[in-house]
């Protein structure tokens, strides 16, 4: 099940990436299976793909974290990351990218095994660009992908 | 036995799992994401699906074993399991997760002592299934992989 944002939230000429290339996707999850397979189903639609365990790696990596380090920052074209996360949550991490000038227009999915009606609104509202339902199936992230694409043409 | 008639027992045994709901839908979607590039795929994940959920049940006995129950932790541990479950389609595991989980929210110790046990039965179960299911599965998967296109449906 996909729930879809509205259409705000443009993307910015330098998130156009030119036609072929793969686009770089950060997945977050505390769960070891979960990022496997999010791995792997990324991978499947061409996708690169680089992997978090928490929100606090997540934003290092994205270089909105205390212990980024000068010149580590990599471009990433997507985030999808899942809800329920101990430490910082999904929802906060969303947050904290909406904030940041420079990350705002990364598209962020959110993936939640559960299905909350007033978490996937928070969520929509907040910025997110999709609710996605766990386990995810390949189909899903066709999907995804083809609003990534959409989305950078 | 030739070729042909172990990959029919294969795929015999495979379908009993899935009636006796020992499998569901999602452990299909995992075969699929499986290919020539990824021929472990599925042993990959199922492996580290046995080694996380052991340490969750260790886990989560200890837990119980406490003098003072914090439910927050077991619930964490918990839906950590049935997350993992769900992601690979063990149903039966994540169906008896989705009780503990309530007796967690009722702190009731009795009830999670009781689902624990359960888990432990169910876990347990579907592990010895899917060993013997990869047993069945022949040495050489490039045969297997272009019998299946010209033999079976």
């Amino acid at each position: 099940m996909l729930s879809c944002g509205g259409g705000s939230g443009g993307c910015s000429k330098e998130m156009a990436v030119e036609l072929g290339d793969e686009p770089h996707v950060l997945a977050v999850d505390d769960n070891l299976i979960d990022r496997k397979l999010v791995e792997r189903l990324l991978k499947n639609s061409s996708c690169k793909v680089t992997t978090a365990e928490n929100a606090l790696r997540a934003l290092d990596y994205l270089g909105l974290g205390n212990d980024t380090l000068e010149g580590t920052v990599s471009e990433v074209n997507m985030i999808i990351t899942d809800y329920c996360m101990p430490g910082m949550t999904g929802y906060e991490l969303l947050k904290k990218i909406k904030e940041s000038s420079v990350l705002k227009e990364v598209p962020v999915v959110i993936m939640s095994s559960e299905n909350i009606p007033t978490r996937i609104s928070q969520c929509l509202e907040e910025g997110a660009k999709m609710f996605m339902l766990k386990p995810l199936k390949q189909s899903d992230v066709k999907q995804l992908k083809w609003h990534l694409m959409k989305c950078r043409n | 036995m030739d070729l042909v008639q172990l990959q029919r027992q294969f795929v015999d045994y495979k379908t009993s799992l899935y009636h006796e709901g020992f499998l569901d839908e999602q452990f299909t979607q995992l075969q699929e994401l499986q290919d020539e590039n990824n021929p472990d795929f599925v042993v990959e994940v199922v492996s580290l699906f046995f080694e996380d959920s052991e340490r969750l049940l260790n886990e989560l006995a200890r837990a119980l074993e406490q003098q003072n129950i914090d439910y927050k932790r077991i619930d964490a541990h918990v839906h950590q399991l049935k997350g993992s479950s769900s992601s690979i389609g063990a149903q039966r595991v994540q169906k008896v997760c989705i009780a503990f989980r309530n007796y967690c929210e009722e702190q009731n110790v009795e009830g999670c002592l009781k689902c624990l046990q359960q888990v432990r039965h169910e876990y347990s179960l579907v592990k010895t299934k899917l060993e013997s299911l990869f047993q069945v599965r022949l040495p050489c998967r490039r045969e297997i992989f272009f019998l299946s296109k010209k033999v079976l449906p």
